[in-house]
């Protein structure tokens, strides 16, 4: 399956062969967790193991909960309270799932910041990008949408203000929304299709999780230095590489255990930390709470979306150029799917011919600061949405937007060419365990 | 029969609060906030028996006559990690327990006796929306205190969410001054985002006697009654404690086992590319 040349898997006994000519999965399977990977992955290169296992977790865990769980607005904050007090085990299941969903989210962050950093968007692994930025928006999705099951204060207001954001498109945006909810407002129709695409989504996920795998498999993995792997030969292959199995599966295990242990930490002895504690209110249609926060794992985007007010000269600019059809708050949601649509477009949008981060000076700075951006915009969304904070989350999201569309193709043309780039990732690799000082990693 | 010293006062007081006023008890908690080092915080905290079953008299005693607890089923009362207080006993205060709003408790209501009838330990405790008060199963998880620095929610790693800290100060904080507006009365508290709440002082302390003979002063009383209620909100709190650290244990077991298999793993490779950039 992968392009870099490797021993395959030969059916030896009759058995073997039998199987083989009729059904060739034990050879797919071989193929797959013995691909070629780069020697030099360092430990950025974990996260993938972890969200292939909060997927795992998600799933397991959600399963259970639904044996116990009633999709109604009636019942359905009681079913979860049912789950904490008289489920056996319930009470830490839930805590794992709820919990879960932060962990995934963390993980994918990371995954998608070593990505921009090590430039593993770049040709030829474009398709692997936008597959994952696909998964990342289904996962949102399904994250969204899980949160409005235990129908609490949070969960009714939040559903409220997210698909009320598809009413502010111009002609079609009453009609959707209400096709969205299943009618003029959240209620009990909403809460039962958000809970059937809530139990479906993960399993598409899946399946495209499975598609991201492949494409990767067929390109090799990127790498710190962003090198391609030499595919002459195996033998000069082999100096590249090693085959996933077992070195990088018992080292990204190792890596997920420690993850586990403080995710486990978390979940045992401050599972509501990254919570809202109006969620542990009932839904109340009649009193909107006082601020009304997304979780954690939005917040970046959801200052995107509050930033751009009636105030702001470009919006001014867009409302009097489009005749009063798009007004602040349609600006609002286009800049927060606009920030999404940014990342995923930013292979074509990167003009550097050099790959890793590692050899580019310049671009380094302004990666390090889209980082502290992303942080900061986290915080402002959970402010409340006037000065000096809405001021805050507009010049985060204009960098965000300057990143992508100014500074990323700028930046490709002015330049300087690399310094100290190795030839080889074996020259890489050797260099770093060669330094007779430095323990090894 | 438990003495509702209060119910009819309390009753009085509180009535006519409305349902917005109520709700209003912001879940961000803006007022000042006293941190309590309660027996439960921390990864080895555990609930203290005794000061459950003192939190629960007090909530018998005066809160009842105006909160519900709903989602607690009677029969937790002797669940360990909780009160664990002997299946009689707990048998011998659901029947006792007066249902203070019929209304909102149908299913209890027995027809030919024309009144709720007695409770068993199987029943949940009462719904209670006579005064329009918010119910108190959940309510030290859906409060908040220690929000900074700067919003960021620091101090909560260090501190605790801070919910049984804001039922403790909102006990605790009336100032005694009080306002009436559109026909409420308002008391002024410290600790309640905006200051004034639609709440009467519930407490003054030497509210209820213990049979221990425990102090009862207001600030042990807000205490015990705080403590209940985190309870009430977190029944599973010390098996979810105790599962978390046997899973931590192991994580890092294994971690260290896993650490050594890799280092292992990769010695002759990570060997040969030192000898190869040495020589």
């Amino acid at each position: 399956m992968s392009g870099i040349p490797h021993d395959h898997y030969e059916p030896k006994t009759g058995g073997e062969k039998w199987i083989h000519s009729r059904l060739p999965i034990v050879g797919l399977i071989y193929d797959t967790i013995m691909i070629p990977t780069p020697k030099n992955l360092n430990w950025m290169w974990i996260w993938g193991i972890v969200l292939a296992f909060c997927l795992a977790l998600q799933i397991v865990t959600g399963i259970v909960l639904v044996m116990h769980y009633t999709p109604h607005v009636d019942m359905a904050f009681a079913s979860v309270e049912h789950i904490m007090r008289d489920v056996n085990g319930g009470h830490f299941l839930r805590y794992l799932h709820m919990n879960g969903a932060s962990l995934f989210f963390f993980a994918v962050y990371l995954h998608i910041f070593r990505g921009l950093y090590y430039g593993s968007y770049k040709a030829p692994r474009e398709i692997t990008w936008i597959i994952g930025m696909i998964i990342y928006l289904l996962m949102m999705a399904t994250g969204f949408m899980g949160y409005v099951l235990p129908w609490g204060q949070m969960s009714f207001w939040g559903a409220t203000v997210i698909t009320g954001l598809f009413g502010a498109i111009p002609f079609i945006g009453e009609s959707l929304q209400a096709w969205l909810l299943g009618g003029p407002a959240v209620a009990n129709a909403t809460l039962n299709r958000f809970f059937s695409l809530h139990y479906l989504l993960p399993f598409v996920i899946a399946g495209l999780v499975i598609v991201h795998i492949w494409a990767f498999h067929n390109t090799g993995n990127n790498n710190p230095t962003g090198v391609d792997v030499r595919k002459s030969s195996k033998a000069e292959a082999e100096k590249d590489t090693l085959p996933f199995w077992p070195y990088f599966v018992i080292k990204d295990f190792f890596a997920l255990a420690v993850v586990l242990a403080v995710f486990f930490a978390i979940v045992g002895f401050m599972p509501n930390y990254l919570g809202h504690p109006d969620n542990y209110i009932e839904a109340n249609p009649l009193a909107t709470p006082a601020h009304i926060v997304p979780e954690w794992y939005f917040l970046p985007f959801y200052a995107i979306l509050r930033a751009f007010t009636a105030d702001v000269w470009v919006v001014m600019f867009a409302n009097w150029i489009t005749g009063g059809i798009v007004d602040a708050k349609f600006f609002g949601v286009l800049a927060m799917f606009g920030a999404i649509v940014a990342m995923a477009l930013v292979p074509w949008l990167d003009t550097s011919k050099v790959r890793s981060g590692r050899y580019r000076p310049m671009f380094k700075w302004w990666f390090a600061l889209l980082c502290i951006d992303f942080i900061v915009l986290m915080w402002a969304g959970a402010m409340p949405a006037e000065p000096p904070y809405s001021t805050i989350s507009l010049i985060g999201a204009t960098y965000w937007f300057a990143y992508f569309f100014v500074i990323l193709p700028l930046l490709g043309v002015i330049e300087p060419a690399p310094k100290n780039m190795p030839a080889t990732i074996e020259e890489d690799f050797d260099a770093h365990y060669g330094k007779p000082t430095e323990p090894a990693e | 029969m438990f003495k509702k010293l209060s119910i009819s006062a309390l009753a009085a007081l509180t009535l006519g609060v409305g349902s917005m006023g109520t709700a209003a008890l912001a879940a961000e908690g803006g007022g000042h906030h006293e941190d309590i080092a309660f027996s439960f915080e921390g990864p080895f905290g555990k609930y203290d028996e005794n000061q459950l079953q003192r939190g629960l008299k007090i909530y018998t005693q005066v809160c009842s006559s105006c909160h519900g607890l709903k989602f607690v089923p009677i029969r937790t009362l002797a669940d360990e990690g909780g009160p664990n207080m002997p299946e009689d006993e707990v048998r011998a205060y659901a029947a006792e327990f007066m249902v203070a709003d019929e209304a909102s408790n149908m299913h209890l209501y027995d027809y030919d006796e024309g009144a709720a009838r007695q409770l068993t330990e199987n029943d949940f405790f009462p719904a209670n929306e006579s005064q329009n008060a918010p119910d108190l199963s959940l309510m030290a998880k859906a409060r908040a205190a220690f929000h900074g620095p700067a919003g960021t929610g620091i101090n909560q790693f260090f501190k605790g969410i801070g919910g049984p800290e804001h039922i403790y100060n909102i006990l605790t904080g009336y100032t005694g001054e009080e306002r009436v507006q559109a026909g409420v009365t308002y008391y002024e508290n410290t600790a309640f985002d905006g200051g004034w709440i639609a709440m009467a002082p519930p407490l003054y302390g030497e509210d209820v006697e213990f049979d221990d003979g425990h102090a009862n002063s207001l600030h042990h009383e807000a205490e015990d009654v705080a403590a209940f209620l985190m309870w009430t909100a977190e029944p599973k709190l010390m098996a979810r404690k105790h599962a978390g650290f046997v899973g931590v244990i192991f994580l890092v077991l294994l971690s260290s086992l896993l650490y050594l298999t890799n280092k292992r793993l990769w010695k002759p490779v990570k060997k040969a590319a030192k000898e190869k950039a040495q020589a």
